[in-house]
């Protein structure tokens, strides 16, 4: 792969990723267009997560991939293959080692620290998409901070549905300004939006970059009497036992039996070897 | 004992081989040649240049072969390669007007200077399976006639004279660059243009046709339509002048519509524009119908809202690559977003069930 640059992309292209994330960070939640190069894997499949890390990484770095919080799982493999051979860096699973995590729908459930950037890869990076199609007039509404639409959409679900009926890519309020989609991840992974590192969000095919800096404020939109609910399966992890972890359902045989195990395998790696076993957990020899 | 799923990173790699060995087909099969493709496949490899946005046959020929003939995965190819090419800068305007025509025909004059040339098109064959060619084939031979030294004027220019069709505006201004600034909108015309030219052969069909049917019916003749090679100029500073640096096939199709006025405009015809990489006249006349149905704001005509006039709506949907890319990606895990929702609907259906398990007591 020595025939292209460092991190694949050419040097002028990083600097416009970094000046979009930079405005990013400036402006929390701010949407910021930015020029979205064609990457060698399909546009859905992580290409502005993919731009993002490559314009943050460093030689020095420690890269983790993740996707539904697996380090395992395919195209989370071919991720992280694609900047081992395109930037050389150290890769890891390990959460706490990691100074770059790519994510695909999770937030890694240890806290992360001020030394470490989590890098998302988004879908659709306009929360107010599906109630208004068109772009011209989003981003009229965020100019004009005018999301009363998204309130009706919340208490429709209430009084249809007697909840909010937004599982995943919750809408959250940031830094007391912009609304922002979250990317799709659970909205169990909400609270952890207010944490140490810095979390930058990239959207290839719809170029778009946005920022959530360390320390802001991140909260989801909720009402008084309806407040929000951080929710996961009413479970324990079965290897590890957690309480406190986002689980996989996996259907076990034909009969439909059914475990829980979380959905960070790092997580439930590092409780394991810490000696932690859930109620399925015991036969486990590996 | 269950143990989760493992070894992501051997099946890709076995998926990759086992793709490989598909690619190649049976291998008493002789294998095909870049070449066999760049020569005998020449209008998928066109298509492939068009919406790749790079021109060059044999890079397109190569993509063909490793998608296993899936255009829009070829185009996918040159695109991801096109993107890593440094850009040592921009050519001068291609002049379509000195264009060596193979193919050059106008369906609004009978004979225009340039006369009607009808080049190498499948137009007015009849679409019967010819089983000679499942044998080996002879090399066909087609009649050579002396090649036109004059340019070929553009049919336009004739109704231009009369003030009866609508003068494009000319400007020097730098058009911007689709591929290097993100898409805003209300944009312009040279980046509809541009987006156009690159769009998905189907979607701009589909979108032209609307049109036809009255969904912002435009009455386009195709006032003329020409396919053949132009010279690419390039100006070298430390020259001083510009150097020819090669020369690209082009389909060019104008359009002349029919325009009743309007408030600020008195009645005239109007024009649509096409302009694609190689021979493409389907995607080239496609394109000068939605180019023109997509005017309708500057020239003062009403909106209908059918789905052509709608710019965000066109340019936002017309290329594949986006568009198979965030389609195909819903195969991906989606296990997290699912166990969330899957957990709000049993969550709702236990309060639904209790909801309704009194009344159906008390009844």
């Amino acid at each position: 792969m020595s025939a292209y640059n460092f991190a694949y992309l050419d040097e002028q292209t990083k600097r416009m990723i970094r000046r979009a994330i930079l405005k990013g960070l400036a402006v929390p939640g701010y949407q910021v267009p930015f020029a979205s190069r064609e990457m060698p894997m399909p546009y859905g499949w992580g290409t502005g997560g993919v731009q993002v890390s490559a314009a943050t990484l460093t030689p020095e770095d420690r890269l983790k991939v993740i996707d539904q919080g697996a380090d395992d799982t395919t195209n989370a493999v071919s991720i992280r293959k694609f900047f081992e051979n395109t930037a050389g860096v150290e890769t890891t699973e390990d959460t706490s080692q990691a100074t770059i995590i790519q994510t695909r729908h999770r937030i890694p459930e240890a806290k992360l620290t001020e030394d470490q950037i989590l890098v998302y890869q988004v879908p659709i990076p306009e929360p107010l998409r599906f109630l208004e199609p068109r772009e011209t007039e989003t981003r009229k509404m965020h100019s004009l901070e005018e999301y009363g639409l998204m309130h009706v959409k919340l208490y429709e679900d209430i009084s249809q549905h007697g909840a909010i009926s937004t599982s995943y890519a919750y809408p959250v309020r940031v830094s007391g300004r912009y609304v922002m989609d979250p990317s799709p991840i659970p909205k169990f992974d909400n609270p952890k939006l207010e944490m140490d590192a810095i979390q930058l969000f990239g959207a290839g095919r719809e170029q778009r970059i946005y920022a959530v800096p360390p320390h802001t404020k991140v909260v989801s939109l909720d009402f008084e009497d309806y407040p929000f609910e951080a929710t996961k399966a009413d479970h324990c992890c079965d290897l590890c036992g957690a309480e406190d972890s986002y689980l996989d359902e996996v259907i076990m045989d034909d009969a439909g039996n059914r475990m829980f195990v979380c959905s960070d395998t790092d997580y439930c790696r590092s409780r394991r070897e810490a000696g932690h076993i859930g109620p399925m957990g015991a036969e486990d020899a590996a | 004992m269950y143990v989760a799923v493992k070894g992501g990173e051997k099946a890709i790699d076995n998926a990759h081989a086992w793709l490989a060995e598909e690619r190649r087909g049976d291998t008493d099969v002789d294998e095909l040649s870049i070449a066999q493709i760049r020569e005998q496949l020449s209008l998928a490899v066109n298509r492939v240049m068009a919406e790749g946005s790079l021109y060059d046959p044999d890079l397109a020929a190569l993509a063909i072969k490793q998608a296993r003939g899936d255009l829009i995965e070829a185009i996918f190819l040159i695109r991801a390669y096109r993107t890593t090419l440094p850009r040592f800068g921009y050519s001068n305007p291609v002049d379509t007007g000195t264009m060596r025509c193979d193919r050059r025909i106008s369906a609004t004059f009978k004979d225009a200077p340039g006369g009607q040339v009808l080049g190498p098109t499948f137009d007015y064959t009849h679409r019967l399976l010819d089983f000679k060619l499942a044998a080996d084939g002879d090399a066909p031979h087609a009649p050579v006639a002396a090649p036109r030294q004059e340019d070929t004027p553009h049919i336009t220019e004739f109704l231009k004279g009369e003030d009866i069709i609508q003068d494009e505006v000319f400007s020097d201004d730098t058009p911007g660059d689709l591929t290097r600034e993100p898409m805003a909108f209300p944009s312009n015309r040279p980046l509809r243009l541009q987006s156009l030219t690159r769009g998905d052969e189907g979607f701009v069909l589909g979108m032209a046709y609307s049109t036809q049917r009255g969904y912002a019916r435009n009455h386009a003749f195709v006032g003329e339509l020409r396919i053949g090679k132009v010279s690419v100029e390039m100006d070298i500073p430390e020259l001083g002048f510009a150097i020819d640096i090669g020369e690209v096939e082009l389909t060019e199709c104008e359009t002349v519509n029919q325009f009743q006025g309007s408030k600020t405009e008195p009645p005239q015809f109007t024009r649509g524009y096409g302009l694609v990489f190689g021979q493409s006249e389907r995607k080239s006349i496609a394109m000068a119908l939605v180019d023109r149905a997509l005017r309708w704001e500057e020239l003062g005509e009403d909106n209908l809202g059918a789905p052509a006039q709608d710019e965000e709506f066109v340019l936002s949907h017309a290329d594949n690559i986006q568009a198979t890319g965030f389609l195909e990606h819903i195969k991906l895990p989606h296990y997290v977003d699912f166990l969330s929702e899957l957990e709000l609907v049993r969550k709702l259906r236990r309060e639904a069930e209790a909801r309704m398990a009194p009344k159906e007591a008390a009844e």
